[in-house]
């Protein structure tokens, strides 16, 4: 594929997820609201949302480093739709090349990073303890994370590939009908709660508590733009999990796209559930889970896979 | 200019700011706007932890002389154009505190309000019914 087409690729597939994101952060505010007996949003909310932040005023700190606090958001915005460009190639034109699991991994801690900096740049206190939260937080599920992916990876015969993952489910039973596949499945499902910075991993912008966190001093559409890539990244990793475990999503026939969207689904609601069901954790307590639990089966789970199981 | 305005008026975010002298009767009315009962998420209103977030700021009882700085700066800080509500009798005129010794002024003595919602304390039907008043003069 040549340059020009690439970028083009990467513009439009930006507006589709900036859109699926946008509705899939809806189904999460109206699902919250009916588990709560409340009504909740109507479906254009986040759209709006956007809209008006982006005729609000932008308040700059005075006394932060300028130049990083505006081009945080910028980042972590870059991060997600490349991401999701790389998953889009992947399912639909079946393109990829050795080594994009790894890119992959790299580019997905760009939100966090995003975070951390515009947080730590911004010059005030309870920014910077929100930052070293997300901080501690991104150590945390890291972990769990890449022995998460590692799992799917030996199960296809020790490839970095993501199209040849897909390929060998599509020839083999999928990664998630073994003990193994299982495993990584939750563990991969708890750290992209964490990713998200959803309850009970939510202490990076703890509202009642320290005031939103890094994202204390952003306002406007540094706010929006934030706020953008939580929704983008709301696609971009249950996509990822589905490719690695359940099958990916085919484009091919009409019924192949509805069993994707039926996958997607499944994993939203989970996450959603998770976040409705549970009350906030302390940051030794998250690291507790995430290293001590998580990483052990992470572990546990790696060994199986190898022995094939 | 025209998208702007409806967008602001479809997702409002509240910064619930105490100022001063309240004696919290008003703030408990203000979290029951949030219950399953009268949920005004429906209206795409949220409660937002900071004042940078917010588009209306949520004052409630009178502004006394230590809070009297504070809430100048939570003003300023807040991105314009925002909204201020006056919630409550205290916040409205005074109410009981008005010759108090700790008394700065009734709120809009300081900042300007654009709404008054007096009450003591107003009903969650109150509030809900005043911000509707507002948005419908709003142009």
């Amino acid at each position: 594929m040549s340059i020009s087409i690439l970028i083009g690729y990467y513009v439009m597939s930006s507006v589709i997820l900036g859109i699926l994101g946008f509705i899939a952060s809806w189904i999460d505010r109206k699902l919250t609201a009916r588990i709560q007996f409340r009504v909740g949003p109507p479906w254009y909310q986040n759209f709006v949302d956007f809209i008006k932040l982006t005729a609000k005023e932008v308040y700059i700190p005075e006394n932060g480093n300028k130049f990083i606090f505006v081009i945080a958001p910028v980042l972590s915005l870059i991060g997600v739709t490349l991401c999701g460009t790389i998953l889009f190639l992947v399912l639909n034109k079946n393109f990829g090349f050795q080594g994009d699991l790894i890119l992959f991994v790299y580019l997905l801690t760009l939100p966090s990073l995003a975070i951390i900096l515009g947080g730590s740049s911004s010059g005030n206190i309870l920014a910077s303890v929100g930052v070293s939260r997300e901080l501690k937080l991104l150590l945390g599920y890291e972990l769990p994370f890449i022995c998460a992916i590692i799992i799917p990876a030996v199960k296809s015969g020790s490839t970095t590939s993501l199209v040849e993952i897909l390929k060998y489910q599509q020839t083999n039973s999928l990664t998630i009908f073994s003990i193994s596949g299982i495993i990584g499945f939750i563990i991969s499902i708890f750290a992209l709660v964490g990713k998200l910075g959803f309850v009970p991993f939510d202490l990076a912008e703890a509202e009642g508590e320290i005031s939103s966190g890094a994202f204390i001093e952003y306002s406007g559409i540094l706010l929006g733009l934030f706020k953008l890539s939580k929704s983008i990244l709301l696609i971009v990793g249950p996509l990822f999990v589905i490719i690695l475990y359940l099958g990916g999503i085919s484009f091919c026939s009409i019924g192949k796209v509805i069993n994707g969207i039926l996958k997607y689904l499944l994993i939203l609601v989970l996450i959603i559930l998770i976040k409705n069901t549970n009350p906030r954790l302390r940051i030794d307590q998250a690291m507790r889970f995430y290293w001590f639990w998580l990483t052990a089966f992470g572990i546990l789970a790696i060994g199986l896979a190898f022995m094939g199981v | 200019m025209n998208l702007k305005l409806k967008a602001l008026k479809k997702s409002l975010w509240v910064y619930h700011l105490c100022t001063g002298g309240s004696c919290n009767n008003c703030d408990i009315e203000i979290l029951d706007c949030l219950t399953p009962r009268y949920d005004i998420e429906r209206f795409g209103m949220v409660l937002v932890g900071s004042p940078r977030h917010a588009d209306v700021l949520l004052c409630t009882g009178i502004v006394n002389k230590k809070c009297l700085k504070r809430v100048k700066e939570v003003y300023n800080q807040t991105p314009k154009p925002c909204v201020v509500v006056a919630v409550g009798t205290c916040a409205c005129s005074g109410g009981i505190f008005r010759d108090g010794y700790e008394m700065a002024g009734p709120l809009d003595k300081v900042i300007p309000v654009d709404v008054y919602i007096p009450g003591c304390p107003p009903k969650p039907e109150a509030i809900i019914a005043g911000i509707v008043k507002f948005l419908e003069k709003l142009k």
